[in-house]
C-alpha cells in the first residue's frame, strides 16, 4: 500500500470545557475515497476545518506526505494540494462559472498588458474552464459564461467540485456534497467522486447519507463523541454494522479491524 | 443503484413549455440583469428628448457644457461612493471627506505658501488616509459601514469647520489648484479640465473593475464575502483597498470643487454624500453589492443634473427637481429588486 498523502495524528480540540475533538488519528492514501460518519456533534466539522486550515487543533500533528504542517488559514492547506468543498459551496452567483472556477487564482495577460496594466485573459481562463468541465465528464454545466445564480443547485455543486478537483493537487475534501441535492443529482456528484479517485486524487467524504457512503468510500471513518470508533470497509462491515458503532450500539472488536 | 447520469431528460408533459418563447417581459429582465448601466441609460435619453421638446435652448452646446461643468465633482465623488456600495457597504463620508481634503489643499497654499502640486499631493494623502480610517473601523472592529461612515461624517465635518476658523479661501486666479476651472474647448463645447478628470477617472476606474483581479475580487466580496473568504480572496484587503481607492476619487473631486469655489469653503459640498450615493442608485448599482458599473453612476448624476436643468429651463419651481430626484431613486432601487431576482 502506497503511503498517506494526508494523515492527521493525535489530534485534540477544545471549545471551552467542551471537548471537539479527542485524540483522532486518520490517514487518507492517493486513489482513495475516506468516508467520515457519525452523528451531530460527533465531531465531523471540527476535523474537516482541522485538515482544511479553517481551524488549528490544540494538539496533535498534521502530515501532507509525510512532511509535518501547521495550517493556520484556509490557504495554507490550499498551498498544500488540499482542497475543500464546503456544504455552503462558496461561489459567487453573480459570477460566471468560469470566474468562479479561477476566484482568488486568476490568470493575468501575457506582456505588458498583464504586468503593468495587470488586465486578466478571460478568453484562457475560460478555455481552462472549459477543458477541466470536459475533463470531469461534467455534462450539466453548459455554457462556461452562464452566471451562477442560474444554476440549480446540483450544477453549483458541481461548480464546487470542479474547481477543488481543477486545484486540489493531492486532496479533495467534501463537506456533505449531496445533502441538498435530489437523486440525479447525487448520482452526478458520486460519479465525480470516483472520478476524482480513479485519477489518483485522494477524496475525503463527509456525509449522512449511508447509502451513498457504501457506494463510494473505500474506507469508513467513524466519529463518536469527538473521539474515532474505528475504520470499517464496506467490505468487512454492513451499513447497520456501521450505523450501530455510529450510535453505540456495537464497539469496534479489535479483530474486526 | 442505478443513476441517469449523463442521459437526456425524458419528454415531459412540460416539455413544450420549456420550448415556449420567452416573453417580453423575461426578454427585458434577462438585457437589464446583463447590463445594469442600461436602464439609467434608457431614463437619460427619455429625459433628454423630453426637456428638449419643453425647451429647445436644452440641446445648445452651451446649455450642455454647463450641465458637464456641474456634474463634475458629484461624478468624481460618485466613483468613490460606487467601489464601496459594489462591497455591500455605503459611505456617508466621502462628502465631508472631500471638503475637508479640499480646504486642506486651499489653506496650505494660502495660508503656508506651500507650492500647489505638494497641497494637492498633501490633500490627497489626507483623503487616502480618512477612507483608511473608515475602513480599517469596517474591516478590523467589524463595524457596520453605515455607522462608521455616519460616524466619520460628523468627525470630518467637525474637523473642517475646526480647521477653517469659520473663514473661506480665495485662492488668486491663476493657480495650480485651479487648473481644473480652466476652460477646454472643442468648438461650442466648452468643458473645465474638473470635467475631463472626471472622464479621466472614470476610465480608469472602470478598466480596474474589469479587467483586473482586483476588480473580480471586489464584485465577489460584495456578492458573497463568505464565499469570498473561501475561494482564498483577502476580503479584509480588498474592503480596506476599496475605501483607499475611493479616497483617491475623493481627492479628484476635492481638487475640482477647488475649482468650481475658486478655494475652500468649509460650507461647501453640503449634499454631495447624499447626491453621491443618489447618482450610485440611479445609476443601476445595487446597494445590496457586487452588481453594477461605474459607467452607470455617471449616468446617474447627469440624471440629476439634467433633471436640475431641464426643469428650470421648462420654468418650473427648483423644487420640482428634489421631487423628480426622489421618485427616481425610488424606481431605481424598485427596478434593481425586480432586476436582481433570477429565474434559473
Amino acid at each position: 500500500m502506497s503511503a498517506p498523502v494526508l494523515e492527521a495524528r493525535g489530534l485534540v480540540k477544545l471549545f471551552g470545557r467542551v471537548v471537539g475533538l479527542d485524540d483522532v488519528s486518520l490517514t487518507v492514501r492517493a486513489g482513495e475515497v475516506l468516508a467520515v460518519i457519525g452523528d451531530n456533534g460527533a465531531g465531523k466539522s471540527t476535523l474537516i476545518k482541522c485538515l482544511s486550515g479553517a481551524m488549528v487543533p490544540d494538539r496533535g500533528t498534521i502530515l501532507v506526505d509525510g512532511e509535518q504542517v501547521h495550517f493556520k488559514r484556509p490557504q495554507d492547506a490550499r498551498d498544500a494540494g488540499i482542497e475543500t468543498v464546503y456544504q455552503t459551496l462558496a461561489v459567487a452567483p453573480a459570477l460566471d462559472i468560469a470566474s468562479n472556477l479561477f476566484l482568488a487564482r486568476e490568470i493575468r495577460r501575457k506582456g505588458p498588458l498583464g504586468s503593468v496594466l495587470r488586465m486578466l485573459d478571460t478568453r484562457e481562463m475560460r478555455r481552462q474552464a472549459e477543458e477541466h468541465v470536459k475533463r470531469l465528464g461534467i455534462t450539466t454545466l453548459q455554457n462556461i459564461g452562464q452566471a451562477v445564480e442560474t444554476l440549480s443547485g446540483g450544477q453549483r455543486q458541481a461548480v464546487a467540485v470542479a474547481r477543488a478537483a481543477a486545484f486540489g493537487g493531492k486532496v479533495v475534501i467534501l463537506d456533505e456534497p449531496t445533502a441538498a441535492l435530489g437523486v440525479r443529482e447525487s448520482g452526478q456528484v458520486l460519479r465525480l467522486v470516483k472520478d476524482l479517485r480513479d485519477q489518483g486524487l485522494a477524496v475525503i467524504l463527509i456525509s449522512h447519507n449511508m447509502p451513498h457512503v457504501f457506494e463510494v468510500a473505500d474506507r469508513v471513518h467513524i466519529q463518536r463523541l469527538g473521539g474515532c470508533a474505528g475504520v470499517v470497509t464496506p467490505a468487512s462491515h454492513s451499513m447497520e454494522d456501521a450505523v450501530a458503532i455510529m450510535t453505540g450500539a456495537k464497539t469496534l472488536t479489535a479483530s474486526a479491524e | 443503484m442505478t443513476t441517469h447520469v449523463g442521459k437526456p431528460t425524458p419528454p415531459t408533459a412540460a416539455g413544450d413549455l420549456l420550448e415556449r418563447p420567452a416573453t417580453p417581459g423575461q426578454r427585458l429582465h434577462a438585457v437589464l440583469h446583463r447590463q445594469p448601466a442600461l436602464s439609467p441609460a434608457i431614463v437619460l435619453i427619455l429625459a433628454g428628448v423630453v426637456f428638449a421638446l419643453l425647451n429647445s435652448r436644452f440641446y445648445q452646446l452651451q446649455n450642455l457644457s454647463l450641465i458637464a461643468q456641474q456634474v463634475a465633482v458629484v461624478g468624481s465623488l460618485a466613483v468613490g461612493q460606487t467601489l464601496v456600495i459594489l462591497t455591500a457597504g455605503i459611505d456617508l463620508s466621502v462628502g465631508a471627506v472631500m471638503v475637508l481634503s479640499s480646504l486642506l489643499m486651499s489653506k496650505l497654499v494660502f495660508d503656508n505658501g506651500v507650492p500647489g502640486v505638494l497641497a494637492l499631493l498633501a490633500g490627497a494623502a489626507l483623503a487616502v488616509a480618512a477612507q483608511a480610517v473608515n475602513g480599517l473601523l469596517v474591516t478590523r472592529i467589524k463595524l457596520p459601514p453605515f455607522i462608521v461612515t455616519l460616524g466619520t461624517l460628523s468627525i470630518f465635518t467637525a474637523i473642517t469647520l475646526i480647521y477653517a476658523k469659520g473663514q473661506t479661501v480665495s485662492l488668486p486666479p491663476g493657480g495650480f489648484l485651479l487648473w481644473t476651472a480652466d476652460t477646454v474647448s472643442i468648438g461650442q463645447l466648452h468643458l473645465t479640465n474638473g470635467v475631463l478628470l472626471m472622464v479621466a477617472l472614470y476610465v480608469v476606474i472602470g478598466f480596474a473593475l474589469r479587467y483586473t483581479a482586483w476588480g473580480r475580487h471586489l464584485y465577489a466580496v460584495g456578492d458573497d464575502v463568505e464565499a469570498s473568504r473561501l475561494a482564498g480572496i483577502s476580503v479584509n484587503r480588498v474592503l480596506l483597498s476599496a475605501y483607499m481607492v475611493a479616497g483617491l476619487a475623493i481627492a479628484a473631486a476635492a481638487w475640482i470643487l477647488v475649482g468650481r469655489v475658486g478655494g475652500g469653503d468649509p460650507n461647501s459640498g453640503l449634499n454631495a454624500n447624499l447626491e453621491s450615493i443618489t447618482a450610485v442608485v440611479i445609476g443601476g448599482t445595487s446597494l445590496f453589492g457586487g452588481r453594477g458599473v461605474v459607467l452607470g453612476s455617471l449616468i446617474g448624476a447627469v440624471i440629476v443634473q439634467v433633471f436640475d436643468n431641464g426643469l428650470a429651463l421648462a420654468g418650473f419651481d427648483p423644487n420640482y427637481q428634489v421631487l423628480s430626484v426622489g421618485i427616481l431613486v425610488i424606481a431605481a432601487v424598485s427596478v434593481d429588486q425586480w432586476i436582481r431576482s433570477v429565474k434559473a
